[in-house]
């Protein structure tokens, strides 16, 4: 990398490429080109940052100048006066939003400091499609040492050790799962990869693979090492084709270089990986549905036991792992079990990625160690809730978890914690709400979701979200009664302990959990009729603050149903049965003569 | 229905042998059930029942397999899409930014509801559970290309942009 004076590193992950990212490299090639600069300076793109609300990001080594919000237009200037006349762009550098202070430099900004990045460790530093810069940053060492100074017990014991768990949401102890996954006699076994990240709100492992797709392949062959398996399937979802281009790249380049196929490191074992597309199916993400998909089929789950560690893909031995669990695996082999263990709570250890989003300052891809505060994630890292607003709750886990209020800011974040007040640590979803936001509306987006991606093989799934759902449309609407509360309640205990599958037991838990805590608006909407969000359409009416209106007709113009009566310079007055709530009139008046509900 | 029924598609005198060739390169062609589907999806723009049946024969396995994977996976269409296809991200990040208010101003511009397709077959608009772009809430996806941040009024400008393209 010494031979040219600067690198620019310019984000390559989806969000950031859909603001153009790509055309930016290729602009930087062409006028480097064009003025010879192509000795001097070299433009890369690298895997996602994370900081992806201010993308496009571009980075300049080894300047460690970090620039926000870069446009094609801004690139002629950077190369002229950031790389040519050692000037950095002030107008692009980063500010913080409380002190308005600029910050070149990535470590100091509020979204960085806290964090602690195993998983994502090369995200945003390598060129996830050449293989060389994996290698560089120790890329496919812990194979080596794994092949060829280990025993696949050895291998399982540090895993184990090391106490890293599940990171797709269950929770369960990888090491144990190999080591259930080694046990049984069989001709073959296999290593999955559950790239099937559909938790609407998450994207921790879909940068993982743009960004740094070599070391979930690693860990893959380390795992299939340590299991007993010589190959191994990775399951993605087909709506992530720029993971799905740079596993295919990644693959090809490992085949090559000898790191995947036969007689790896000289050690016998032999190792290969193939790649299948999902279709679109939350339910996939369940791992006896995954396997069926893989195997061509509906993903409809089936009955645990047997789990697929004993019975898996065409009845054979099968470790089903996640994207996220698996790029641990080499940090924790090159730097040991105690490392790992060093960091996070009690039960669960090291570092979680969450994917920060909603009505947050900083949306992006954040690594903390277990055990951090929703407090210091929210506020520290995420800069805030957006426009001032009061915070209001945080989802987490998806349409599987639940809500965690004010209340619970303070607790430490690990799989315990987040069980014991009633959400869960899901995928790392973590979808922020403010004072707008009306629970009821929110649980029923999730249960509007369930009922799409139930597969609807069992009952209580199929058709118990559905009336939860028929329940909930009737409250967000006013007619909802008492009794209704307590259908919601029997219902989701009914679904949860009857339902076959993950998704089934836990797709009351948002409806379950927004009871819990915000049960007073379940209460507005029923007995008061009133949304006090404001965000139930059909709850909201709009009325006329008499003082403050002039008369100027401007919202008896612009209402669609007309119900607002009064004539030119007398107040005018809205007919409440009549309103739709559309909020035109509000939008409309000069005057703040609309009281908006 | 009868295997000749897949010549009334279009262009399946030309597409067709690229299935062939993509089915005879698979190994376990049981296995392989979603692949060959993206394959002729990507091929064909949708899958039909006439196109459905020529798979199953191909890969020997019931008709109705078929069927049941593709009305189980919502990345399969059965209907010809429209030329553009305006996909509104309707995760929860884009959920709780507006992107039902989106959905409802295409569904009114275009005269469509989600799921279905403009009568001069133009535009089909659907929703699609995240696309994990959250960082660019709320999210509309035409074919490919990814517009991030966008509010009711934008729609219009967007829906001109391919008539144009369309125009031209």
């Amino acid at each position: 990398m010494s031979e040219h004076r600067k690198h620019v590193l310019v984000c390559g992950g989806t969000g950031c490429v859909s603001a153009e990212s790509l055309e930016m490299v290729t602009s930087f090639k062409k006028i480097f080109k064009k003025r010879d600069l192509d000795d001097q300076f070299m433009v890369l793109q690298t895997g996602c940052f994370g900081f992806c609300g201010q993308g496009p990001i571009i980075k300049i080594f080894p300047d460690d100048v970090f620039y926000v919000k870069v446009s094609l237009d801004d690139i002629d200037e950077i190369v002229t006066e950031h790389l040519i006349n050692d000037r950095p762009i002030e107008r692009l550098l980063y500010k913080d939003p409380e002190t308005s202070e600029t910050l070149p430099k990535q470590h100091d900004m509020g979204f960085y400091k806290k964090q602690e990045r195993i998983a994502l460790r090369n995200c945003g530093l390598i060129d996830p499609e050449n293989i060389l810069e994996y290698i560089a940053f120790n890329g496919y060492e812990a194979l080596g040492r794994v092949l060829t100074n280990m025993l696949p017990e050895d291998v399982i014991d540090i895993v184990k050790a090391s106490g890293l768990r599940g990171r797709g949401g269950g929770g369960f102890p990888t090491g144990l799962k190999w080591e259930l996954t080694r046990k049984p006699m069989a001709d073959q076994k296999y290593v999955f990869c559950n790239a099937d990240e559909g938790d609407p709100g998450a994207f921790m492992d879909r940068s993982i693979l743009e960004g740094d797709p070599h070391s979930v392949l690693e860990a893959m062959a380390i795992a299939g090492y340590a299991i007993g398996a010589s190959i191994g399937i990775i399951y993605i979802r087909a709506e992530y084709p720029l993971a799905i281009k740079r596993l295919e790249i990644a693959i090809k380049d490992a085949y090559a270089y000898g790191f995947l196929g036969k007689d790896l490191f000289e050690s016998g074992f032999s190792f290969d990986i193939y790649i299948k597309l999902g279709a679109g199916a939350f339910v996939c993400g369940e791992e006896t549905a995954l396997i069926h998909s893989v195997e061509g089929h509906r993903g409809e789950p089936t009955k645990k036991p047997p789990y697929p560690s004993v019975e898996g893909y065409y009845k054979k031995p099968t470790s089903v792992n996640n994207v996220e669990t698996f790029a641990n695996i080499p940090a924790i082999i090159l730097h040991g079990e105690e490392w790992y263990a060093d960091k996070g709570t009690e039960k669960s250890k090291g570092t979680k990625v969450f994917s920060l989003a909603g009505k947050v300052n900083n949306i992006g891809l954040i690594e903390v160690p277990m055990g951090t505060t929703l407090r210091e994630i929210i506020y520290d890292i995420g800069g805030g809730i957006t426009d001032g607003k009061e915070f209001k709750a945080v989802q987490t886990g998806g349409p599987s978890g639940g809500v965690i209020t004010v209340a619970d800011l303070d607790t430490p974040i690990d799989y315990e914690s987040l069980l014991a007040i009633g959400s869960m640590m899901g995928s790392g979803g973590m979808i922020v709400l403010d004072e707008n936001d009306c629970m009821i509306n929110i649980a029923k987006f999730y249960l509007e979701f369930i009922q799409d991606e139930s597969c609807g093989k069992c009952t209580p799934c199929r058709l118990g979200t559905k009336r939860m759902h028929e329940i909930l449309i009737k409250i967000s609407e006013g007619n909802g009664n008492m009794e209704d509360i307590d259908k919601l309640k029997t219902l989701g205990r009914m679904i949860k302990d009857s339902s076959l599958c993950g998704l089934g037991q836990s797709a009351p838990n948002p409806v379950l959990s927004t009871l819990k805590y915000f049960y007073d608006e379940y209460l507005a909407h029923i007995n008061e009729k009133r949304c006090p969000a404001g965000a139930c359409q059909a709850l909201l009416k709009y009325s006329v603050i008499a003082e403050n209106c002039v008369g100027c007709t401007a919202c008896k113009k612009v209402c669609p149903v007309n119900c607002i009566s009064g004539s030119p310079k007398n107040v005018h007055i809205i007919d409440e049965d009549a309103c739709i709530g559309c909020g035109a009139c509000y939008d409309v008046c000069r005057f703040n003569a609309i009281l908006k509900p | 229905m009868i295997m000749e029924d897949i010549y009334r598609l279009e262009e399946a005198d030309k597409k067709l042998p690229v299935l062939d060739e993509f089915i005879e390169s698979l190994s376990v062609k049981q296995d392989e059930v979603i692949a060959v589907l993206h394959k002729a999806q990507q091929l064909f723009g949708y899958l039909p029942a006439e196109l459905q049946l020529y798979i199953a024969r191909k890969l020997d396995v019931p008709a109705s397999h078929i069927y049941g994977v593709v009305s189980f996976y919502s990345y399969f269409t059965q209907e010809k899409r429209g030329t553009y296809t305006i996909n509104i991200c309707m995760g929860t990040a884009c959920f709780v930014k507006g992107a039902d208010k989106v959905l409802n101003e295409f569904a009114r511009q275009l005269g469509i509801k989600s799921g279905e397709t403009t009568e001069d077959g133009a535009f089909t608009l659907t929703d699609v559970r995240c696309i994990g772009a959250c960082g660019l809430a709320p999210v509309v996806l035409v074919n490919e290309k990814v517009y991030g941040h966008i509010q009711p009024e934008d729609v219009s400008r967007i829906i001109d942009t391919y008539k144009e393209k369309k125009g031209e």
